[in-house]
């Protein structure tokens, strides 16, 4: 049987802002007829330029149906019209590698992962929709970024998401905060994804923009890459899944690119018909149905249907294609018959895929369809036009050239400049912060001892159960790490062990510090997290959430982060192979920090040979690797203890990490490890901290010099590794042949986290103070 | 003898590939069942694999007890045929009033997922014959409406029937009636249980691999060994163990 619709929460009312375009039939003749007939461009997101733009290339005014059509198409959201300029140094500055079989430009990234398989990684922004409605906006963000894995002609096997809030404490993220994981819990659960890691941040720039990034993997046959176009002249274009309502409609232009109201003056409750609704069932029936149309050749081209649905999906596949497209509107399921052109155009109605398939394969390619339930419907054809034409009621309503949608929609290099009170911020170094020892003298144990257990408890390095106990992490059987481990790891074969292990970071506080080297410093640490279980890190993909573009001071940080990002990437030897830009997360005037989120993935020849970061064996030697420096700008003990935030963030040193990686690699594989974890927020004293915790199994360390440095400075390319007893000879050489500084500082055993001439604190007390605080908060 | 064991996919189904999985590893054959089709393909032994059948629309398993193969199965269970169910699966096996009893929301009124301890009530099923009684296991539980009820006679005929299978250790984790994770029908043919062995069968992808002992009893059971394999002995190598070097 099929999902029905209508046992859904009811679709929301339609909104007012569309409602006028539908009265009446617009066609192409009628605005050949009618060339100065007003039309509502400013209401639908489009200057006047764009709009002026959109009648030349059309030498007519544009109907209702492809004025909202070239709206959502030259959204910010789907255009990338402020950020492409800068997006090009992906490309250009991209290390030269032979894994990429796809890169930038398609729906996600691929990646060539050896013995014959390929993998395709994508994380996507759902913040204004989680934002509005949370439970939905998270639900459908994480069935959007699924669909794009899907449309690439792999299989998902895992999600992760990486969320930010406002203060823990407050109200408003009490509201949010439950909402998004029940979301991401009912839609992932539900389609049978594990989820495997991510983040969980909280900082007051976030409580009116709330960051829900969401992240898809799939596994395909090195040979099965689908590509998102209308090829060969009469093949059927299909249309899978859901009806079209009219949920979401105007959601690309309207969420994702108009500035968000002050907050509490009734707008967000006016915005809610934007937000889409989602039906995890229709989606897993989706999934499967796709998979099986694909293995058995049916399927020509495929894209899946996002923001600006039947629009975006039209013109995308005829651009990308060789010919033209003609379809029939009135072809298009509807779950509300009083729909028109343009709605059905703009409308974001969930769990949708557009197919291109051979009129021969038709038959078969239904009967798949019906097999699984899923409602199919043929809307047009390719043709040889190299047009996308539109009828409804026997009258062409959208006759337009598809690339001057899909590829050359508006490109505007924005004004950059950097703030004046960057100065400031940076001048205000944490080394002036009263800390334990100082002024009172070296030592102060009890001090630092608060301060350890004051940052395990805040709400940012609690531990995260609360979240992650609502998320499935078994199904599919593949999970061999996930949270809270440094990254995810899924066997993609189970004969040879073959895996890939995923890990996304960000630091808002950094990034906000010095945005080149902020998003540099994420980077690092998502490439270390992937090296610190053992794998060899392949590529990156991201999320980059900034505040409005049309803020001077948040374009510079933006093409700071990117060039931080493009010369990092370049410098690890790891390609970008796709993103996400969410741009206009400011309320009033307020930006966001700027938080670009960095995912990394690396490969496993072996996945038994992962590394966890829980201590385990008696006895094994603890070894600090990297060099401990100083560098508490933009710190958490800064933020946690003082609610500080200025100075400079820790130093990159991209040879270092690449040392530290290598050194990590070759000794999991080597079976030289028993455990090992990166060390970031909150420096060495929580990374112990949490392995101790993660592991059942307490730790005695001696720190190698000064003891507040040493316990919570946040300087990069570190880890610590517990050493395989028998194995310490051997490691010492490795970290030594690899220029990696390793001072053994201590080793595992007993029940408490020993830091000798410091403290002693029982790891009951730690799994209290640490497990305590999200319950607490949320219930 | 190989023993050939039916998984049943419903739409929604999420965890048929593992019970497949689990199967195999205990050394049986699975064999996919497809909710739609009346047949079941000649099967020993039939297991109902976790999920959202039907997206759990109405009520956890309530739509999926109409599919045309759940009537050849209560046709088979008649004549004593083992099923499992596990989750989605036990939700089915109760709506199709194979099992006495319901699930309900969770106490908490969230899904949860987590490892959980149970005590294993009952070795007379053929799904737990290779555990010993008493014996303590660790498997994952993870789901929204995964709290036992049954009305007091019910309770009371389960407890005084043996018919509890598997009970939670410490707090039940959802609410669940006197602590019951699984339960069994009169014979001890059937069995139902939230938590999931499936996930547990191997030490690299699981908490433990103490889910593979329902596997690998009811294997052994239909290929007629006596019950006297040490309790989740696993039937294969553990592909969680790292090689050695």
């Amino acid at each position: 049987m099929t999902s029905e619709p209508d046992a859904l929460p009811s679709p929301a009312p339609r909104g007012d802002r569309t409602g006028a375009l539908v009265s009446g039939q617009d066609t192409v003749a009628r605005a050949a007829a009618t060339p100065d007939r007003p039309q509502p461009y400013a209401e639908l997101g489009l200057t006047a330029a764009e709009y002026a733009r959109i009648r030349q290339v059309l030498g007519r005014r544009p109907t209702d149906a492809e004025l909202a059509l070239y709206s959502v198409m030259w959204s910010e959201h789907c255009s990338y019209k402020s950020s492409r300029v800068h997006l090009r140094q992906f490309a250009e500055k991209a290390p030269a590698s032979d894994a990429l079989l796809a890169g930038i430009g398609h729906n996600a990234g691929v990646v060539d992962i050896g013995q014959g398989y390929a993998v395709t990684f994508k994380i996507e922004s759902h913040n204004h929709p989680s934002y509005v409605e949370p439970r939905q906006g998270a639900a459908t963000g994480v069935g959007g970024i699924v669909r794009d894995i899907l449309a690439m002609g792999a299989r998902p096997v895992a999600v992760m998401d990486s969320l930010r809030f406002g203060p823990a404490d407050a109200a408003d993220t009490r509201r949010v905060l439950p909402g998004v994981v029940s979301g991401i819990s009912f839609y992932g659960n539900c389609i049978g994804l594990p989820n495997i890691g991510g983040e969980l941040a909280f900082d007051r720039c976030y409580a009116g923009n709330p960051l829900v990034n969401a992240l898809c993997v799939g596994v395909m046959r090195r040979g099965d890459l689908k590509l998102a176009a209308a090829q060969g002249q009469g093949n059927k274009v299909v249309l899978l899944g859901s009806r079209t309502g009219p949920d979401g409609i105007g959601g690309a232009s309207v969420l994702a690119s108009a500035t968000f109201g002050d907050g509490g003056d009734g707008r967000e409750s006016a915005k809610r018909p934007s937000v889409q609704v989602g039906d995890p069932f229709l989606e897993k029936l989706l999934i499967e149905c796709c998979l099986e149309l694909y293995g058995a050749g049916l399927v020509r081209g495929v894209q899946d249907l996002g923001a600006a649905g039947i629009a975006c999906a039209t013109a995308e596949l005829a651009a990308a294609g060789t010919g033209g497209m003609r379809v029939r509107l009135d072809d298009v399921p509807l779950r509300d018959g009083s729909l028109g052109p343009p709605e059905i155009l703009m409308s974001e109605s969930q769990e949708r895929m557009m197919a291109v398939t051979a009129p021969g394969d038709l038959d078969r390619f239904l009967g798949i369809c019906a097999k699984w339930g899923v409602q199919a419907a043929v809307i047009g054809e390719v043709t040889g036009t190299g047009r996308l034409e539109m009828s409804w009621r026997g009258e062409t309503v959208v006759d337009i050239p598809p690339g001057s949608a899909a590829d050359d929609g508006p490109v505007y290099d924005r004004p950059a400049a950097r703030p004046a009170w960057q100065d400031a911020l940076t001048a205000d170094d944490p080394a002036a912060l009263p800390r334990p020892g100082r002024p009172a003298g070296p030592g102060d144990p009890a001090g630092l001892r608060a301060v350890l257990l004051a940052l395990l408890g805040s709400p940012g390095l609690a531990a995260k159960t609360w979240v992650t106990e609502q998320y499935d992490r078994y199904v599919r059987g593949d999970t061999v790490l996930a949270m809270p481990e440094d990254a995810g790891l899924i066997r993609v074969d189970e004969r040879t062990g073959l895996g890939v292990a995923l890990a996304t970071d960000g630091n808002g506080r950094y990034t906000l510090l010095d945005p080149y080297a902020g998003t540099q410093l994420a980077l690092s640490e998502a490439y270390r997290n992937v090296a610190a279980t053992g794998a060899r890190p392949l590529a990156v993909t991201n999320c980059l959430n900034f505040g409005s573009p049309e803020d001077p001071a948040v374009m510079w940080q933006f093409t700071e982060a990117v060039r931080g990002l493009a010369d990092g990437c370049a410098a690890l030897g790891v390609p970008v192979t796709g993103g996400n830009v969410s741009f206009y997360n400011s309320t009033g005037e307020a930006a966001i920090h700027p938080t670009p989120v960095v995912g990394v993935l690396g490969v496993h020849d072996d996945v038994r040979r992962r590394l966890s970061i829980g201590f385990a064996g008696d006895g094994a030697a603890i070894v600090l690797l990297g060099r401990t420096r100083a560098e508490f700008g933009g710190s958490a003990w800064a933020h946690v203890v003082h609610g500080h935030l200025g100075g400079w963030p820790p130093a990159v040193d991209f040879a270092a990490e690449r040392r530290l990686a290598a050194v990590l690699g070759q000794a999991a594989q080597a079976g030289m490890l028993c455990a090992a974890h990166d060390l970031s927020d909150g420096g060495l004293a929580v990374a112990l901290a949490e392995s101790c915790l993660r592991g059942g199994r307490g730790c005695r360390v001696r720190l190698p010099g000064e003891e507040f440095t040493f316990l919570f400075s946040e300087s990069a390319a570190r880890a610590v590794a517990a050493v395989r007893p028998g194995s310490e000879d051997s490691f010492a050489g490795l970290c030594s042949a690899h220029g990696v500084p390793a001072e053994t500082i201590g080793s595992v055993g007993g029940d408490s986290l020993h830091v000798e001439g410091c403290f002693t604190v029982p790891l009951a007390e730690l799994a209290d103070v640490h497990g305590g605080t999200l319950p607490a908060l949320f219930g | 003898m190989t023993v050939r064991i039916g998984v049943i996919t419903f739409p929604g189904s999420l965890d048929d590939g593992d019970a497949a999985r689990a199967v195999r590893r205990a050394g049986g054959e699975p064999v996919p069942l497809w909710h739609a089709e009346r047949v079941l393909h000649g099967v020993d032994a039939v297991i109902l694999p976790g999920g959202f059948s039907y997206g759990d629309y109405l009520r956890c398993g309530a739509i999926a007890r109409f599919s045309p193969v759940m009537t050849e199965l209560a046709a088979a269970v008649r004549k004593g045929l083992p099923v499992l169910g596990i989750c989605n699966g036990f939700q089915i096996l109760c709506e199709a009033h194979l099992l006495p009893g319901a699930l309900t929301r969770n106490a908490g009124l969230r899904f949860v997922s987590r490892d959980v301890r149970l005590r294993v009530e009952s070795t007379r099923t053929p799904w737990t014959r290779d555990y010993s009684g008493g014996q303590e296991i660790t498997v994952p539980l993870k789901s929204g409406e995964g709290a036992y009820v049954a009305d007091e006679a019910t309770l009371a005929a389960l407890e005084a029937g043996g018919q509890v299978v598997v009970r939670y250790l410490g707090a039940s984790p959802n609410g669940s009636a006197a602590g019951i994770a699984g339960i069994c029908d009169g014979p001890g043919n059937v069995v139902g249980l939230m938590p999931h062995p499936e996930h547990a069968v191997s030490a690299l992808t699981g908490p433990s691999a103490d889910g593979l002992g329902f596997f690998s009893s009811v294997v052994s059971a239909l290929a007629g060994a006596p019950a006297d394999a040490p309790a989740g002995a696993p039937a294969a190598p553990d592909p969680g163990l790292v090689p050695s070097r």
